[in-house]
């Protein structure tokens, strides 16, 4: 029973951590006013980069920091455009997401079916061995620590610290933030940029610690799940962190039904997590107080000073 | 130190509109041609043969006509949808069950007389789009829903929904197991328009769907409220425009000129279903409508610049050796140019040194 139960709460956290890294990073840059909708296509760059750089090196670190950074350069043209060159942000998020989808399988081509090491995990003498809270919480690996990290300090900064005060307000009223003197911009390229290299984090967690391998659109949407959870949360730390869990549940759940040879086509259960994610979204939007409430107010509106 | 300034226009300029696409289409073209240099590849051969040579062949130009005409279909809907704001970015499911519906029926009937089973098919095709389509418009106006993402979630479902038919209640049974439907009979399959080619009756309704469009578009009231939407939303409002209603009209159009699209392409050029139907034509359609100026009549040659990038990127597997994924890679770097130079139209870009004074202008006076 006990190992059931582990062996349960292991895998969901396997499925939720690439969600939850993907949906903190969004979350910040949703909270400064930038709809990015190219989760989708960072994940994967960040997937290919990490993986690429771990077959190369042989680091698991470096690949993490290039799954990082990639996610990161993409962010960075994304703000380019929408900051710099005001383009619609919708539209650039889709650019984004195709354009990410076709780089990183021109790059990751000669890397399918390559295998390496997954990512090592925590392994403390005496308590990784304990029964269930052993390997639960002395036993992963680093990117779901961090994922833990992220999302802590990412509540800590928004609620707790000026600079998070200045980004929310960014997000909220951008000319009131101007008008004090805030650059605008530059925060949201930071944010933005904070949001491209956790989703590039998410990815690398999928092609190296979750595969560990390479597949063409490997994420298989997981992206636009990390969108949906960021409106699932009404942009809220905490029930991001739930929502991220409770659809990596559903997700290892369609995967073990499929298991047990229940006689249900499998492509019903495959698609739960889309449906779930569909039924979530419109028990959230329903009440459009909540979502008006806690939205920020100028997410995906251009900023253009004109003094 | 330079950066660049942007100096509001003041008034779009009409001029900066319409060479924008061309602009982007040209600096796509020098990108493109760096990415095969970084491919180890020589830029000007692989450029002839992604772009030139596709259209060299006898079958080319045809072939481009029907690669085109789906991304048409699905981009004319697209752009009226996108004017109003209403984001369906999920054509590709409404594609999928457009194919199913039509293609059903086909399967169904396989010996009825083409001239009541094609057009039957063709109803049955926009009616499967506008089916999933009707999704995201209820869960919008009803739940305040974002379509964005109800929209795309639905295809993910609807690819599934495809793959469960064809390996079990739609595949043929003398298909020795593989995933895939019978072939349509003779009076299920599109009518071909010109001899020897593939150009099909898809093509003809793709560029009546274009002036179709344009013709709600710019002369009914429907059309009116839609761009008054999209460019004004209090306004609208105030005009007493049904915000619930345009929503509905843009995913019902979209989904139903996409169902459409997915029952040409399995009644047309692939004969029968598949696991997979498309190669992302309801992605492409997006960069389609954009090229396009979101203009129905635009949206024809932004298709064909398109439909071009997938002979491209076929030419460049079987001559190059390159992955198809640089039919990827070049549709998103033509829509990074093409949001990068649209800021043309409402802004003048001046290069300033940093730190400089901006020269203060009051609008209006000369």
């Amino acid at each position: 029973m006990t190992l059931a139960l582990t062996n349960f709460i292991l895998s969901v956290i396997a499925t939720s951590t690439p969600l939850l890294l993907a949906a903190t990073g969004e979350l910040v840059t949703e909270k400064s006013g930038v709809l990015n909708l190219g989760v989708e296509g960072m994940m994967l760059i960040g997937a290919i980069a990490g993986f690429a750089t771990m077959t190369a090196t042989g680091s698991a670190v470096l690949g993490v920091i290039a799954g990082a950074g990639a996610g990161a350069a993409l962010a960075l043209v994304f703000a380019a455009l929408t900051l710099g060159l005001l383009a619609n942000q919708v539209a650039t998020g889709l650019a984004l997401t195709i354009f990410g989808a076709g780089l990183s399988a021109l790059a990751g081509a000669s890397f399918v079916g390559v295998a390496v090491p997954p990512l090592p995990a925590l392994d403390i003498p005496g308590l990784t061995t304990l029964p269930l809270i052993g390997p639960v919480l002395f036993g992963q690996n680093a990117l779901v620590y961090l994922s833990y990290a992220a999302l802590g300090g990412v509540a800590w900064f928004l609620y707790r610290s000026h600079a998070g005060l200045v980004l929310r307000a960014v997000g909220d009223s951008h000319d009131a933030a101007h008008a004090l003197g805030y650059s605008v911009s530059g925060i949201r390229l930071l944010a933005a940029l904070f949001g491209g290299a956790m989703a590039g984090l998410g990815g690398a967690y999928l092609s190296l610690a979750y595969s560990p391998s390479w597949a063409e659109n490997m994420t298989a949407g997981r992206g636009w799940i990390a969108l949906a959870l960021v409106v699932f949360a009404s942009w809220r730390p905490f029930w991001l962190w739930v929502g991220a869990y409770l659809f990596g549940a559903i997700m290892y759940l369609s995967f073990y039904i499929q298991g047990l040879g229940i006689d249900i086509p499998s492509q019903a259960i495959s698609a739960l997590p889309y449906l779930a994610t569909v039924v979530a979204l419109v028990l959230i939007s329903r009440d459009r107080t909540r979502i008006r409430l806690n939205a920020p107010a100028c997410l995906g509106q251009p900023f253009h000073a004109t003094a | 130190m330079l950066r660049l300034r942007l100096e509001p226009r003041g008034a779009r300029s009409a001029m900066w509109a319409a060479a924008s696409p061309l602009l982007a289409v040209a600096l796509t073209v020098v990108g493109a041609g760096a990415i095969f240099a970084l491919l180890g590849r020589a830029p000007g051969e692989a450029l002839y043969t992604f772009l030139i040579a596709p259209l060299l062949s006898p079958t080319g130009v045809p072939e481009l006509f029907v690669k085109a005409a789906p991304l048409i279909l699905i981009g004319v809907g697209l752009a009226l949808g996108f004017r109003a704001n209403v984001w369906n970015i999920g054509a590709e499911g409404q594609f999928s069950l457009g194919a199913v519906f039509g293609g059903g029926l086909a399967l169904a009937y396989p010996d009825a007389p083409a001239i009541i089973l094609f057009p039957a098919m063709m109803v049955a095709g926009v009616l499967g789009g506008m089916a999933l389509a009707a999704i995201p418009a209820y869960l919008r106006t009803r739940f305040n829903a974002n379509e964005i993402l109800t929209s795309l979630m639905l295809s993910y479902v609807m690819q599934f929904a495809l793959i469960y038919l064809v390996t079990g209640p739609l595949r043929d049974p003398q298909g020795y197991g593989f995933p895939q439907s019978a072939l349509f009979s003779d009076s299920a399959t599109a009518p071909i328009l010109i001899e020897d080619t593939r150009v099909h009756l898809g093509v003809l309704f793709a560029l009546l769907a274009a002036v179709g469009g344009w013709i709600v578009l710019e002369r009914s009231v429907s059309g009116f409220a839609l761009r008054v939407l999209g460019q004004a939303p209090r306004a609208a409002r105030f005009a007493g425009f049904q915000e619930k209603r345009l929503v509905w009209l843009a995913l019902l159009v979209s989904g139903g000129l996409s169902g459409l699209a997915g029952l040409f392409e399995v009644a047309g050029p692939i004969g029968q279903l598949l696991p997979k139907l498309s190669p992302g034509y309801g992605f492409t359609a997006i960069i389609v409508a954009f090229l396009g100026r979101l203009h129905p009549l635009g949206v024809v040659p932004a298709a064909l610049v398109l439909g071009l990038s997938y002979l491209g990127g076929d030419a460049a597997q079987i001559d190059l050796g390159l992955p198809s994924a640089v039919t990827g890679i070049f549709q998103g770097v033509l829509l990074f140019f093409l949001l990068a130079c649209d800021v043309l139209i409402l802004y003048r870009v001046r290069i300033v040194r940093r730190g400089a004074a901006p020269s203060l202008k009051i609008p209006g006076a000369a």
